[in-house]
């Protein structure tokens, strides 16, 4: 692997950014639109409680963490569509680029833009609404790192979703996180849910990581064999996700979409 | 003596469709090749196949001696590109187009380059517009510059001038032409302006439907097939393929 390569994927996507409004501005609206929402019906529910319970690290914690796992998702499939926006296909992949260098030049542009957002979400969350890192401990950044995988891992099969169905196909992956939302128990314990969503829970990652934080609050302690299998199964997803990539990849040279993108959907 | 590009047998079809149908060709260090047809006779799909864009159905592509199946990236990195409907991001300067790309084919001191390209292709003066502002004449200079950042030792070239006025594709193909002869490069080069072809061609191959149908010089060809011409040979070759014999 070349770490030229990888680095002129993230030079340009450094260049697309630096001093544009229209890429600037959503990494930080909607994040703090976020946290300005949840954070004030955190405070209002804990205003209306006589029970004690503090709903910000049980809410305004995981609206955080979930706007960080979009943000990671969205980061590397965004840089992405930099080069089907610009019709670049054929100028980018008629080049010694590997697959490889340019999937980790996405994947290394999304955290450069999905920690600028975290860096606002935190500073919003702490400052405005005393949200405390504390309260969940150091294991909180294994949950973290999970969250950050598993965002990768959806980032890379949305590319490649798009790469096959051709430009279109991109409103197939904005929606990706709404969808999982209800089954990862992020504002709910997963066992409010039917039985047949809780079967889908245990194969998603993030339902691990705020059914642990939420034990880690409520004053239990945290499942190392939890944190070891969300893990893996966050890595299984990078992995399959990298290998439909790269099949999509090979597809896509067999039928000529990459030399001829913008006609969608060669077969 | 190693020949810069080596196609052996190339084959692709899409679905029913033959697009390139077993041809054979080389092209040597030095010398500039002109890949001639109709629209549709598969110039594109056989230069996006040596660009590694494209899988052939079958055959080879050796560049340098490098098969292009088995070290596909390091073939690549001995050559560049230009054509003239893949402009280059219009979202980013010229300049920063000429980084990333010296960057992706492992230019050594980029910017020196760079700059040195800029110069040469009259483009300083535009080094921080974005190519989207440019004209397409200017976007046309940029993409050549970027085909030359590597210094490749194969350069291809789909239409090169197509939106340049006369004065400036001369210069262009001036430019290219000293590339071929001074450098260690060979050109494979597509152009419906038979005048261009003539110019600077030392050979050429007349493809029609997927095949290799006449092969020769310019300068020659035209007489050897009863033509004045290599506009009226070129028009035949169109028209009336079956009336030539297959190469």
């Amino acid at each position: 692997m070349s770490l030229h390569r990888v680095f002129a994927i993230v030079l340009r996507q450094i260049y697309l950014i630096r001093g544009s409004f229209p890429r600037v501005f959503p990494l930080f609206a909607w994040v703090v639109v976020d946290m300005i929402l949840w954070g004030y019906l955190t405070k209002y529910l804990n205003s209306v409680t006589s029970s004690g319970f503090n709903f910000v690290p049980v809410l305004l914690g995981a609206v955080l963490l979930w706007d960080f796992f979009i943000r990671i998702m969205q980061g590397v499939a965004m840089a992405f569509f930099e080069d089907v926006w610009s019709r670049n296909f054929l100028n980018i992949f008629a080049t010694p680029l590997l697959i490889s260098e340019y999937v980790t030049g996405l994947v290394l542009s999304s955290i450069l833009t999905s920690v600028a957002g975290l860096a606002a979400m935190l500073l919003i969350a702490v400052m405005v609404f005393k949200l405390s890192f504390l309260v969940y401990g150091l294991m909180v950044i294994p949950f973290i790192l999970v969250l950050f995988l598993f965002g990768i891992a959806l980032g890379i099969f949305g590319c490649a979703l798009v790469l096959r169905f051709g430009p279109a196909s991109e409103w197939f992956i904005w929606p990706i996180p709404a969808l999982i939302s209800p089954f990862a128990g992020v504002l709910y314990p997963v066992s409010t849910l039917p039985q047949w969503m809780q079967v889908v829970s245990r194969i998603l990652p993030p339902s691990y990581v705020f059914e642990e934080l939420r034990a880690v609050v409520s004053g239990g302690t945290v499942s190392g064999m939890a944190l070891v299998w969300s893990a893996s199964l966050a890595i299984l997803y990078i992995l399959a996700a990298y290998r439909f990539f790269a099949r999509v990849y090979r597809h896509a040279l067999h039928t000529g979409i990459i030399a001829r993108y913008s006609a969608e959907n060669l077969g | 003596m190693v020949k810069t590009l080596a196609v052996t047998g190339l084959r692709k079809v899409y679905g029913g469709l033959v697009a390139v149908d077993n041809i054979s060709f080389d092209v040597n260090r030095n010398e500039i090749v002109g890949l001639l047809g109709p629209n549709g006779a598969g110039k594109t799909t056989t230069i996006n196949m040596i660009l590694g864009v494209l899988e052939p159905d079958a055959g080879a592509i050796n560049i340098e001696d490098i098969d292009m199946t088995s070290r596909r990236s390091e073939a690549i990195s001995r050559t560049n590109f230009a054509a003239v409907y893949t402009p280059l991001p219009g979202n980013l300067t010229v300049c920063q187009n000429l980084s990333i790309f010296g960057r992706i084919y492992g230019v050594k001191s980029v910017r020196n380059r760079v700059d040195e390209l800029l110069k040469q292709f009259d483009l300083e003066s535009f080094k921080n517009t974005k190519c989207g502002a440019l004209s397409s004449g200017e976007q046309t200079r940029v993409s050549l510059a970027k085909a030359m950042l590597n210094r490749p030792h194969l350069l291809l070239l789909d239409e090169p001038t197509a939106s340049l006025d006369p004065a400036t594709a001369r210069e262009m193909r001036a430019k290219i032409c000293e590339f071929a002869v001074q450098g260690l490069g060979g050109v494979l080069w597509t152009s419906h302006n038979m005048y261009e072809v003539e110019e600077v061609c030392d050979r050429v191959l007349f493809l029609s439907h997927g095949r290799i149908l006449l092969a020769g010089n310019p300068e020659t060809l035209p007489a050897e097939y009863g033509k004045k011409t290599l506009e009226e040979l070129f028009i035949a070759v169109a028209r009336e393929p079956l009336t030539l014999n297959d190469i």
